[in-house]
This record gives structure tokens, sequence and C-alpha cells, in this order.
């Protein structure tokens, strides 16, 4: 499920077309073209599928909260699957800071406070951002890297996302 | 502006003088750009509200506090560490109303008016500092309580002190069923 056409014969695919301009279907379809070796994988989340995502787990965020026997629940803090952690760390201003990572990665909690103040200062403090909207700025993405880096060494084992 | 990655602490202190020189700069040419006190009071409000959306976060990442439970809280909180942080000085607080919705920061010392006496006689209706009531009411509104701030009294048009005023217009029980 989800799974998609990356690649053939190490040359990356551009939607329907090989990276010559050819149809992927047709070219696969003809057996002088092979041996072929195609690389299936998960795409990567276009901006908006993100936005998509984002916002459906703002609703169950909500649901969460309010579904708690407790009073004043705080919401989903963290999603496990087998594969990956979610960790979700919501601001008193209602931002929400979410970091999927390797279960076993440590030091998620320190890695969400440090992007909080990334966050208030490269992207809160550039006069030339507005608030809500994606961030582009050169200086949060750079020390963005810098954290997740520092995190991912601290952490038992490798990759954050 | 090629800034390495990375905060040190020797780049959090600029000199105390440029700061209130480029608030009085900027109050200055707001006189220049409107006639009426009025005007000048309403476009420092609105400065200072764009700062406050913002700098809230950066107090609440930088101070780690934990979410207040009264508009009292709050109040303090507002009083003995953001006024602390960001200006370095601590006005005192009163509750000015029995709701206890209504109340007074007193400001004993502002580095805002360091090199400022009285206000010249034709404007004698502006409200010098008034980017500090922008800057708390756009705070407060990020935490989703919505608040009315102004300058009740001011020294310098006269008065004995200085007193910002800060009325909270929603009941606090509201907000906890707001929160998401």
């Amino acid at each position: 499920v989800g799974h998609a056409v990356l690649a053939i014969n190490g040359a990356e695919v551009n939607g329907r077309l090989t990276a010559d301009g050819k149809d992927v279907l047709e070219f696969l379809g003809n057996p002088a073209n092979y041996p072929v070796s195609i690389r299936f994988g998960r795409h990567r989340l276009s901006s908006n599928e993100k936005l998509m995502l984002a916002s459906m787990f703002h609703s169950l965020f909500a649901i969460g909260s309010q579904l708690s026997p407790e009073v004043g629940s705080s919401g989903i803090e963290m999603l496990e699957t087998d594969t990956f952690k979610l960790h979700c760390f919501q601001t008193l201003t209602g931002i929400k800071f979410v970091v999927l990572a390797d279960p076993r990665q440590a030091g998620i909690d320190a890695l969400l406070r440090k992007i909080y103040e990334i966050y208030s200062d490269f992207a809160l403090k550039n006069p030339f951002y507005s608030l809500e909207m994606p961030i582009r700025c050169e200086l949060f993405d750079q020390n963005l890297k810098l954290a997740l880096e520092v995190a991912e060494k601290a952490g038992p084992f490798g990759p954050g996302s | 502006m090629s800034r390495p990655p990375g905060r040190k602490q020797e780049n959090h202190k600029i000199s105390r003088e440029l700061f209130v020189l480029t608030y009085g700069a900027l109050v200055a040419q707001l006189c220049k750009d409107y006639e009426k006190d009025e005007d000048v009071n309403t476009c420092l409000d609105r400065m200072g509200y764009g700062i406050g959306v913002r700098l809230i976060d950066d107090f609440l990442a930088r101070s780690a506090v934990k979410k207040c439970r009264s508009y009292s809280e709050t109040t303090d909180m507002i009083a003995q560490v953001a006024f602390k942080m960001y200006l370095g000085v601590t006005p005192s607080v009163s509750c000015s109303s029995a709701a206890g919705n209504e109340f007074s920061l007193i400001l004993d010392k502002n580095p805002l008016v360091d090199f400022v006496e009285e206000l010249p006689a034709e404007r004698s209706s502006l409200c010098y500092c008034n980017l500090l009531c922008g800057v708390i009411r756009g705070a407060l509104e990020m935490v989703h309580l919505a608040a009315e701030v102004t300058f009740l009294q001011d020294r310098l048009k006269g008065d004995a002190v200085t007193e910002i005023g800060i009325t909270f217009l929603r009941k606090a029980e509201d907000r906890k069923h707001k929160r998401n």
C-alpha cells in the first residue's frame, strides 16, 4: 500500500515518465528493454500532503484530549508503531511540533524544546516571515539541521526525520 | 547576514542606550508622520501587538514556565518574569477589581524613558510607551487570553506613578475547553 516506482535502471522516474521522457508502463511492457532494474518505495510526501496529514493529526490530537477520562489532558504526546515513534509537543500558544523518529531514539523531548527555541528565534524573529505560513528561512533550516545532528548522535540509534 | 548557527552568550548584550535611542527615534518619526496623539498611540499599540505575538513564543521557549491557572498568576508572570527578562525591571502588581479581572502594573523604573523627562506641550496626550501595551496585548492573545491594556497613569504626563492597566475580557474557566 502506498508504494510506487521510484527509479528504473538507476534513473529517477518523473511521474509517469522515465528520465528520458518515455512512458513508464510502455517501457516496462517492451521485452527489448529487459533486463531492467526497478526501485520501488514510498514517495516522499509533497508539501500539500504534509499539510493535509498535519491537519488530520491536529484533529486527532483534539479528539485525544477530549476522550481523556482525566480533566485537562495534554493531547497526544506520543504515537508508537513498530517502525517509528511520533512525538508531539504543543506549546501554550497552540503550536504543535511533531517529530518522527526511530523507536529506539532517545532525547526527543529535549529536541522538541530545542526546535521550539529555533522556531522562536529564526522564524518568529525574521520580520519577513508571516505567521502560520510555511517556513522558508535559511537560518531556521541551518539551525534545525544542526539540532537534528546533535540529537541523532545522542540517541542509541540512527535516523530521526 | 552570515551569522554562525548556535547562539553564544556574548551575542546577547547590545547597548541599552542604542535600544532606548531606537525607541525614541521610532516615536519621534511617528510624531512627524501623524498630527494627532491618538494616531501615534494607535500606531505604537499596533506595532507592539506585532512584536507581542512573536515575543510570547520566545518567552515561553526560554522561560519554560507552566500554564498559569488564574488571571492573577498570569499578571504576576508578566511582571516578575517577562518584564524582568526583557526590560530588566519588575513592576509591582495590584488587583483593582472585585471580579478579579482587572490588574495594574506599577512601573517604578522604565528603561524606555531613560532620556525623557516630560512630554512636549503639543503632545500632551501621547502615550510614549504605548508599544508596551501592544506587546502585552499581543502576547496574551496568543495564549488565548483577550485583554485590554492601557496606560492608566504616566509620570511623563505629570502623574505620580506610571501605571499599566490590564483588563482580562473573558472568564478564566472558559479557557479550559478552548485549549485545542
